[in-house]
């Protein structure tokens, strides 16, 4: 049989496999699994005892294959999903000061929300927007969605409907056009924010499904930023909040807090220093703790247990491959 | 007539945004208006430059057989397949329910996901395979990694958790990101900064004229 | 109620099919990619066209009516013509498909880079240099001397690191004697900056991957409670 054969026999193997188990979903017979402590603890010990032999292995000269390490990490992150360990998350100064601002506004205060990411950095940024959203309507927020990425104002929505699912926040009756408005996406990056900064609806003169700014009750008295109270955005790069501190906060002296994927994060710390940012959400971890200051823990805290595992995965290779190199692999040039 | 003009527009565009921060009243305030709504559409034009781009190097693989060109059959039908849907639901092409939406949800969201998803298995398998503690500096990177990865998981804190309040490791990530790091990526910040503002002002000025190509 | 469970199919499909790459390139990895491209591609070339085309230049030159408090169709806003300028520079920048009148496109690249540098020149100055040299240069030990010892520690620290880190990228002087000092406690900073960034970068990437083994593990195969 030739490779290209059984390699295609596993995927189909997988595929039946998985519709399976779909339809033991579906039909009902098959319920979700969760692990108690004792089963995660036996899982976690034989995870460090096969890291051991991974560490022993490559003393004696012999690195294991990138496919290996693959495994690990998915292993890493997938596993803790079915665990029920609670873990406690302390709060970090920067997402505790961009609580704070949100805390000084006044219940009623109209926010701008401005979506500057895709799907893929979802995992990190849409906990981030459905914990703001929540925050917001909790505190009767006018809420006006933007976007500087063509997909931001669809994750936006798709964060609102998440948010309506919950019977609490339905039971708001949040009016589209007089509580909120999605006012879609625009090209132009930062040039938009500049000329937002004297007249918003230069740049939006529609909203994402077509309707006229001046048919919207929202952003009726909503000329430019000094009648919006509060810039939040939600950033995976550029344009982003670099844009948003250079051009609203510099220019328009705009109150703006940021949750960023962890990898900008820590390029917008000089701003918070400075005090152009009031505060910073920083990837998943943002999101959990800013979740646990809102009182509404979701995505963000059921994913930290994952990101703990993978975390440790990551560093305890880093030691391994370290290790080796120090106790011999020097010799035997190791290290790649 | 063709190094000429483009040279004045950069330069007389460029001086109006140099000016319009300072003096933001009539014209000046107006041409940034002007310019700035010019600036959205010509982006949006060069954007659907891109993709009519990659159109076309798509049709020119199929035309002359390349390897691999049932693949560029693909990309065209699939461009087709959402542009042809999008502009027939009209401009409320992303209300939810809509068949565009259907395909942002269940086909460009999972594939972009997944592609970005991928590089965590490489960013494993290349710290195991070369992050080595080789000197001082690479110490300095390898532990400063090593604090920021534990202390901003829950897990650092628990493992920690034996330490007083203000020295564990959630507190040591804090203390690195917001002064070591802050210090080091403020430098970078400002070193790029001088950089683009050097670079800016020759352009400005028609020293610098390399986008404008040959001839 | 099919088309949900065939949504799903599809993206688990799709998912499943990047993944293969980990084990090698593949004619489904190969599959899923093209898709991905012609769909990403064609999703800005529908948005720009509603967002820009129409929502901007079209509306902004042909300005719709709406039935006011009176019932008079009025027009939403005066008619801005000046956009046709914008317009007819976004199709000098299409001309470059056109090869024999391709330099017209020039026209449009001037306009673009000329704004990029004006606006950036003054944007990154004041708040990628000035707000941070200000920032850096302050009473370390507080206004009236009440700092806390970690805020006195954390402003020498900010201080010196910023100071030292500038140092090391200035290359019009050899890195010799006390300058040569001052550049290595500059790398020593950025190499905790660069680690710093690296754990985050870690951390992003495991984030992303637990969003889609979460979609295959819970929205797909309800394994997860």
């Amino acid at each position: 049989m030739s490779t290209r054969i059984k390699e295609i026999l596993v995927v189909a193997l997988v595929l039946v496999f998985c519709a399976i188990i779909y339809i033991g979903k579906v039909s009902g017979w098959m319920k979700g699994v969760t692990f108690s402590p004792a089963v995660s603890m036996i899982v976690i010990i034989l995870l460090a005892a096969s890291l051991a032999v991974i560490l022993v292995l490559t003393i004696r000269g012999r690195l294991v294959g990138r496919r290996t390490v693959f495994v690990y990490v998915g292993i890493a992150v997938a596993l803790p999903l079915f665990m029920s360990i609670s873990q406690y998350i302390p709060i970090s100064p920067e997402v505790r000061t961009l609580h704070d601002g949100l805390e000084d506004l006044q219940d009623g205060s109209k926010v701008l929300v401005s979506f500057d990411y895709d799907p893929p950095s979802a995992p990190e940024l849409q906990p981030m927007a459905e914990s703001f959203f929540r925050y917001c309507m909790d505190r009767d927020f006018k809420i006006v969605i933007m976007g500087l990425w063509p997909q931001g104002p669809l994750q936006a929505n798709q964060a609102m409907e998440k948010v309506l699912e919950d019977p609490k926040y339905a039971a708001k009756n949040y009016q589209y056009g007089v509580d909120w408005v999605n006012l879609g996406f625009q090209t132009g990056n930062e040039f938009v924010i500049q000329r937002m900064g004297t007249d918003f609806r230069s740049m939006f003169a529609t909203d994402y499904s077509g309707a006229n700014y001046e048919t919207l009750p929202i952003v009726k008295n909503v000329k430019n930023f000094s009648n919006v109270d509060y810039v939040f955005n939600l950033s995976a790069g550029y344009p982003g909040t670099v844009e948003w501190v250079q051009v609203a906060v510099d220019r328009y002296g705009v109150k703006l807090g940021a949750g960023n994927t962890a990898v900008q994060a820590p390029q917008c710390y000089p701003y918070l220093r400075s005090g152009q940012l009031i505060g910073i959400l920083g990837g998943m971890n943002g999101a959990a703790e800013f979740e646990k200051l809102t009182g509404h823990e979701a995505k963000g805290t059921k994913f930290m247990l994952s990101q703990s595992f993978s975390h440790m995965i990551v560093i305890a290779f880093i030691i391994i491959g370290n290790v080796a190199f120090f106790m011999g692999g020097r010799k035997k040039n190791l290290s790649v | 007539m063709r190094r000429e003009i483009p040279l004045i527009i950069t330069g007389l565009v460029g001086i109006v945004f140099v000016v319009q921060y300072f003096i933001p009243h009539w014209p000046f305030n107006r041409m940034n208006a002007w310019f700035s709504d010019w600036f959205s559409i010509v982006q949006a034009c060069a954007i659907w430059l891109g993709a009519l781009n990659l159109l076309k190097i798509s049709l020119e693989k199929i035309a002359r057989r390349k390897s691999d060109w049932g693949y560029a059959v693909v990309i065209i039908a699939s461009f087709l397949l959402i542009t042809i849907i999008g502009f027939v639901e009209g401009e409320s092409f992303r209300d939810p329910g809509t068949r565009f939406t259907w395909l942002y949800d269940f086909v460009y969201t999972p594939l972009s996901s997944t592609m970005f998803a991928i590089l965590a298995f490489f960013v494993a398998s290349a710290s195991y395979r070369a992050f080595r503690a080789r000197n001082f500096e690479a110490t300095l990177l390898l532990l400063a990694a090593f604090f920021v990865m534990m202390g901003r998981v829950p897990v650092g804190d628990a493992l920690t958790a034996f330490m007083p309040e203000g020295w564990r490791l959630t507190d040591l990530a804090t203390w690195i990101m917001n002064f070591p790091q802050t210090a080091g990526q403020r430098a970078i910040m400002i070193g790029i900064a001088l950089g683009i503002v050097s670079t800016s002002l020759r352009i400005i000025l028609g020293i610098e004229r390399s986008h404008l190509g040959g001839d | 109620m099919f088309w949900e469970h065939f949504a799903v199919w599809v993206a688990a499909f799709l998912t499943l099919g990047i993944y293969s790459f980990l084990y090698k390139d593949n004619p489904w990895y190969k599959l899923c990619e093209s898709i991905f491209v012609g769909i990403s591609a064609g999703y800005w070339f529908v948005t720009l066209f509603w967002d820009n085309i129409y929502g901007k230049f079209w509306v902004g030159v042909f300005p719709p009516t709406h039935v006011n408090e009176l019932g008079e169709s009025v027009r939403t806003a005066q008619p801005d013509y000046w956009l046709l300028v914008g317009a007819v520079l976004g199709l000098l920048m299409l001309l470059r498909l056109v090869p024999k009148i391709g330099w017209l496109s020039r026209w449009s690249l001037a306009f673009i880079v000329g704004a990029t540098a004006g606006f950036y020149l003054i944007n990154y100055f004041s708040s990628n240099v000035m707000r941070q040299v200000q920032d850096t240069i302050m009473p370390l030990f507080g206004s009236g001397f009440d700092a806390s010892a970690y805020v006195i520690i954390g402003n020498i620290v900010v201080a010196v690191g910023t100071f030292t880190g500038l140092i090391y990228f200035f290359f019009s002087k050899e890195h010799r004697g006390a300058f040569g000092f001052s550049a290595k406690v500059g790398i020593f900073f950025l190499m905790v900056t660069f680690g710093a960034s690296f754990g985050y970068t870690v951390m992003s990437r495991m984030s992303l991957l637990i969003g889609r083994i979460d979609f295959l593990l819970s929205d797909w195969l309800g394994l997860i409670r």
